[in-house]
């Protein structure tokens, strides 16, 4: 997959349907949190397609953060299946597991998780120098328009500054797939469109299946399909027959 | 407007964002991280100091033993022709040999009131002795026809003065002789100048006196005759069977018993001194280095826990479980090697000296001192090895930790009613108060830890004046509470039992006790010991004999009681025979039961009743010499009436004894164990520094919402400062028990045959210890307090727990 503003056009691209990316049968959680029992996933039925783009919508405790780390071999389920396209990773060992992380999956994390000691450049260049076909941390950081703040440090970025570079880390080694763990919680709403942005052209462009968790409904209508969640099971799955852009979307 | 570039090379030479990340950690908790080094140095310090002086010593000794021909056998006999010599040098694996004639005489220096012990021993005039060569350190080699030239050693001569060119005065065979110095002498037989029947050097009351062997022969009329021998063996002899064979030789001619070096009195407390070299070379460093792997663990537990979430990320971008476990590992190394290689350098610069000391105190010729690259890699092996064993279990957790729990946050803290609420106390503390308490009680693993942190500081600081304390006590326990008479006097023959009254008769002398002592060989089954059986009277108020855990002891009536040392040595018990085989007179042998033990500090000693030795040997009261009480204003006139006695061979003052110890056996501690506390004092101030800036890492954001919602910095401060002032108070008496166990440790290393280590921990020293760890907490806390009041409120609150 090269990264070119002329390979692919823009906006073009729809989810292929024929291509299943991920896969999960049956997928149950059970976390010991002391001495209570909390049962965060109920049995999860879930295709992903390739370049698709999902959100994964639902209040807090519902299990999306659950299955998202699943999906991204971060956790295990206790139970149930997953595939990635004709991998099943619930029979990874740790070290397929990691090798799995290190070579697919890009992960945006809540609370954006950069390395306070390295400056926005070397966070990045912390993905690329394990990649297997990375880009140059100065082009993710251009990407997500922080080109001129390369050389700062977390502490001296805002806090959409630094989900930016967090999503620059994740997509700067070309994954397969890219999952987003409330990108915008932490944010306020034009820092969130940006972001959002940043996200959606990641999938656009690079064709990257994307999975973005939110609780914010509104999010949703940029997506492909949106997959509610309650009680640790899916709710509800609607596809969006048009999707907007992050500007265009109303909190 | 998405671009590609020509991806740089996989692994290029610069350094990767992971080493950044070390780089800036380090460089972030750089006070604590040079806390650490300096404690890990320290360990390490000692070590190859103690390692390359000993190793440098060991070289310098054996160099020396070589190049001036020390010998491996001695003997002495109170008179045998020289044909005897030829037999001797028959025995089969004898190397060499070399009769002799040594004498002690008593010495009359001016400006020295007591008299002196000179030990004449002859050389031959017109060619270097064959045997224990003398070093000529100034002036020249006696000359033939040359009279009363002689050369004398090297410490007495610097004692008093004197240099080439004097004369002094000696009482030899009963005549009163001028003798000119001629040369200043070094010998490996007399590397430390002990005088017989003592331990100790007295490098002011004994000198050794080389002459040649026709004046001294004539002198003492021993032409054709000899009285002492040396012998060097061919390589893989058996010095036992030797022994054996030449003991058989001697004994018509009044032969003493012969022994091998290891009973040779200098070679013997030198090696004794390198032993305790090497006990220090062990025991310190092992446990400075293990207060290093415990502060290791503590602190990178904590930074592994601050970087839990780090830890996570990193793993979920897909760097493996060793990738991250290298990363951390690769932090503890930079800290580690940082130490080693200052403590390699400290310790090299300080083995160096130590051995110049050293060399200078034994009056080596010259000293070797090789920077051993082994000592450097096994110090380096060993701080790798601590920092491994240290930081394992820490590392471990990281490399473990499931990625998705750690984006989880920590479960809240849980706080419970604590002992303080269920015993309805609450209103007598403050807020601040209050939350001290519920801290340590809430996590009493980690106040724990903290305590035994601060415990080892304190047991270093121990470790490192507890020989100190140990010398004071034993000297005080020997010359004081034990040996309390002011002089002790030895006859060149023993004098019959009515000497009493006129040594009672000698002016200043208040109280005299006499004994007997009978040089004898104790054999048991295959071991044996060559020493003086004591006889001593019922009466005694100046020779006590106390047991050092006793503090009581009765001589039996009339078997032998043993020195601990000695019976440990021999393999006896109470109860066992021993076969004793008097080394004078009629030589009997006679078997004798092992009565009584007593547990002393100094010497392998064996007692009898007065009564039971006379009975033994089938005399009456025949005197070897006496204990004297003396008034101290008439000693002068003492000395004068003892030096006219020409059957007085010594006199000993117990000033002069004190001072030897002092000046030998003490300053040597003394000096090591400056370094060690110097180490001591750096290590504790590494422990409570640690231990202060980890509870404030750990609690700043408690302490920035405390601040916000009102609290003062002093009130602040003062929560985190209580907090290390009730666990470095709870840590001292900890310190003091560990301390103990510390200087068991060191004393067992110090043990030798001649000297063993009480266990005294002064309350000088417990002071000191308590008093440093104070100091080092107090000022850990002022740093952390600067720290608390400088603290960004915003940034702090921001961090997420």
């Amino acid at each position: 997959m090269s990264l070119s503003s002329d390979s692919v056009p823009a906006l073009v691209q729809s989810p292929d349907t024929s291509v299943t990316v991920f896969a999960t049968e049956d997928v149950t959680k059970v976390y010991e949190m002391g001495e209570v029992e909390v049962q965060a996933l109920r049995g999860v039925d879930l295709e992903l397609f390739e370049r698709e783009f999902v959100v994964l919508l639902g209040p807090s405790g519902s299990g999306k953060s659950t299955l998202l780390n699943i999906l991204g071999g971060l956790d295990m389920p206790t139970t149930g299946i997953v595939r990635y396209r004709d991998q099943e990773i619930t029979a990874f060992d740790d070290a397929a597991m990691t090798r799995y992380r290190r070579d697919h999956v890009g992960f945006v994390f809540q609370f954006y998780n950069l390395i306070p000691s390295l400056t926005a450049k070397e966070n990045v260049a912390l993905v690329t120098e394990v990649a297997l076909n990375p880009m140059e941390p100065e082009d993710a950081l251009g990407l997500v328009g922080l080109a001129d703040r390369v050389d700062h440090f977390p502490a001296q970025l805002s806090g959409g500054e630094q989900q930016r570079v967090a999503i620059a880390r994740a997509i700067a080694k070309q994954p397969d797939v890219l999952l987003c763990d409330e990108p915008t919680g932490a944010l306020d709403v034009h820092t969130g469109v940006v972001v959002l942005e940043v996200i959606d052209r990641i999938n656009r462009e690079l064709g990257t299946t994307t999975a973005v968790i939110t609780h914010n409904a509104a999010i949703s209508d940029m997506a492909h399909r949106v997959i509610s969640m309650k009680d640790g099971r899916i709710s509800d799955v609607r596809t969006n027959d048009e999707r907007l852009s992050p500007e265009q979307l109303e909190w | 407007m998405l671009i590609t570039r020509p991806r740089s090379s996989a692994r290029q030479l610069k350094m990767t964002a992971l080493h950044r990340k070390l780089l800036r950690d380090l460089l972030h908790m750089k006070g604590q991280a040079i806390a650490i080094s300096l404690v890990i140095a320290s360990g390490i310090a000692v070590f190859v100091m103690a390692v390359s002086a000993h190793e440098a010593l060991t070289l310098t000794r054996s160099a020396y033993y070589d190049r001036y021909r020390f010998a491996e056998v001695f003997a002495s006999m109170k008179r045998a022709p020289l044909t005897l010599a030829d037999r001797i040098a028959q025995i089969p694996g004898v190397a060499q040999v070399e009769p002799r004639v040594v004498m002690d005489v008593t010495l009359d220096i001016e400006g020295l009131s007591e008299p002196a012990i000179g030990r004449m021993i002859s050389i031959p005039a017109d060619r270097r002795p064959g045997l224990n060569d003398v070093y000529l350190k100034e002036g020249r080699y006696i000359e033939p026809y040359h009279p009363n030239e002689v050369l004398v050693s090297d410490t007495f001569v610097e004692a008093h003065g004197l240099k080439p060119g004097d004369s002094f005065e000696a009482i030899l065979n009963g005549n009163r002789q001028t003798l000119h110095i001629v040369g200043v002498a070094l010998s490996p037989e007399y590397v430390l100048q002990i005088r017989p029947g003592e331990i100790i050097p007295d490098k002011k009351r004994f000198a050794i006196i080389w002459m040649d062997e026709r004046e001294l022969d004539s002198a003492f009329d021993m032409e054709g005759a000899f009285n002492n021998i040396t012998l060097t063996l061919l390589r893989g002899t058996s010095e036992r069977e030797v022994i054996t064979r030449l003991d058989d030789l001697i004994e018509p001619y009044g032969g003493a018993g012969s022994h091998g070096r290891d009973e040779q009195l200098s070679a013997r407390f030198l090696d004794d001194e390198l032993k305790g070299l090497r006990a220090n070379a062990i025991v310190s460093p092992t446990i400075f280095l293990s207060v290093a792997v415990f502060l290791l663990h503590v602190v990178i537990t904590r930074v592994i826990s601050t970087q839990r979430e780090q830890i996570a990320a990193l793993k979920a971008f897909g760097y493996t479980h060793w990738e991250v476990g290298l990363h951390y590992m690769q932090f503890v190394m930079v800290i580690t090697t940082f130490g080693a290689i200052v403590g390699i350098a400290a310790g090299g610069w300080l083995g160096k000296a130590i051995t110049g000391f050293y060399a200078e105190f034994y009056r080596f010729p010259e000293y070797l001192y090789r920077f051993d690259l082994r000592v450097v890699a096994i110090a380096l092996s060993m701080s790798v090895i601590a920092a491994v064993i240290g930081t394992m279990s820490a590392v471990r957790q990281a490399v473990l930790l499931p990625p998705a729990e750690a984006m989880r946050p920590a479960p809240p803290a849980q706080f419970r009613e604590t002992l303080m609420e269920r015993l309805g106390l609450s209103r007598v503390f403050s807020a601040s108060g209050r939350m001290i308490i519920r801290e340590l009680e809430r996590r009493p693993w980690k106040a724990l830890m903290s305590t035994v942190g601060i415990a080892f500081a304190v047991a270093v600081l121990i470790l490192g004046r507890f020989a100190v304390d140990a010398f004071d006590y034993m000297m005080d326990f020997q010359y004081f509470v034990t040996q309390r008479q002011d002089v002790s006097v030895t006859f060149v023959e023993p004098l019959s039992a009515d000497s009493q009254f006129e040594l009672q008769q000698l002016p200043g002398v208040l109280r005299s006790e006499t004994y007997r002592a009978v040089g004898a060989k104790l054999r048991h089954e295959h071991r044996y010991r060559n020493v003086a059986i004591l006889g001593l009277s019922d009466n005694r108020e100046l020779y006590r004999l106390i047991d050092a855990r006793e503090h009581q002891t009765k001589l039996p009536k009339n078997g032998l009681m043993l020195s601990d040392k000695l019976a440990e040595v021999l393999h006896v018990e109470v109860g066992d025979t021993l076969t004793v085989e008097v080394l004078e007179g009629e030589r009997p042998t006679w078997e004798v039961p092992v009565e009584a033990l007593i547990y002393e500090f100094q010497g392998t000693n064996a007692y009898m009743s007065r009564a039971a030795l006379d009975d033994l040997l089938r005399e009456e009261g025949s005197i070897s010499g006496a204990y004297l009480r003396v008034d101290g204003t008439k000693l002068d006139t003492l000395y004068q009436q003892l030096k006219e006695t020409p059957r007085v061979a010594g006199v000993l003052l117990k000033d002069a004894a004190l001072e030897g110890f002092q000046e030998t056996v003490a300053e040597n501690q003394y000096i090591m164990q400056g370094f060690n506390t110097m180490f001591a004092c750096i290590i504790a101030f590494g422990v409570v520094y640690n231990t202060a800036r980890i509870s404030l890492s750990e609690r700043s954001r408690e302490m920035g919402t405390l601040r916000v919602i009102g609290f003062t910095r002093l009130e602040v401060s003062s929560i985190l400062l209580g907090e290390l002032a009730v666990i470095t108070l709870a840590a001292i008496p900890v310190g003091f028990g560990v301390g103990y166990l510390f200087a068991v440790a060191l004393a067992k290393g110090f043990e030798t045959e001649l000297f063993r280590i009480p266990i005294v921990l002064s309350p000088e020293t417990l002071a000191f210890a308590a008093g440093v760890t104070i100091i080092a907490s107090v000022i850990s806390g002022l740093i952390v307090r600067r720290q608390i009041d400088h603290m960004d409120l915003v940034s702090v609150l921001k961090q997420k727990e």
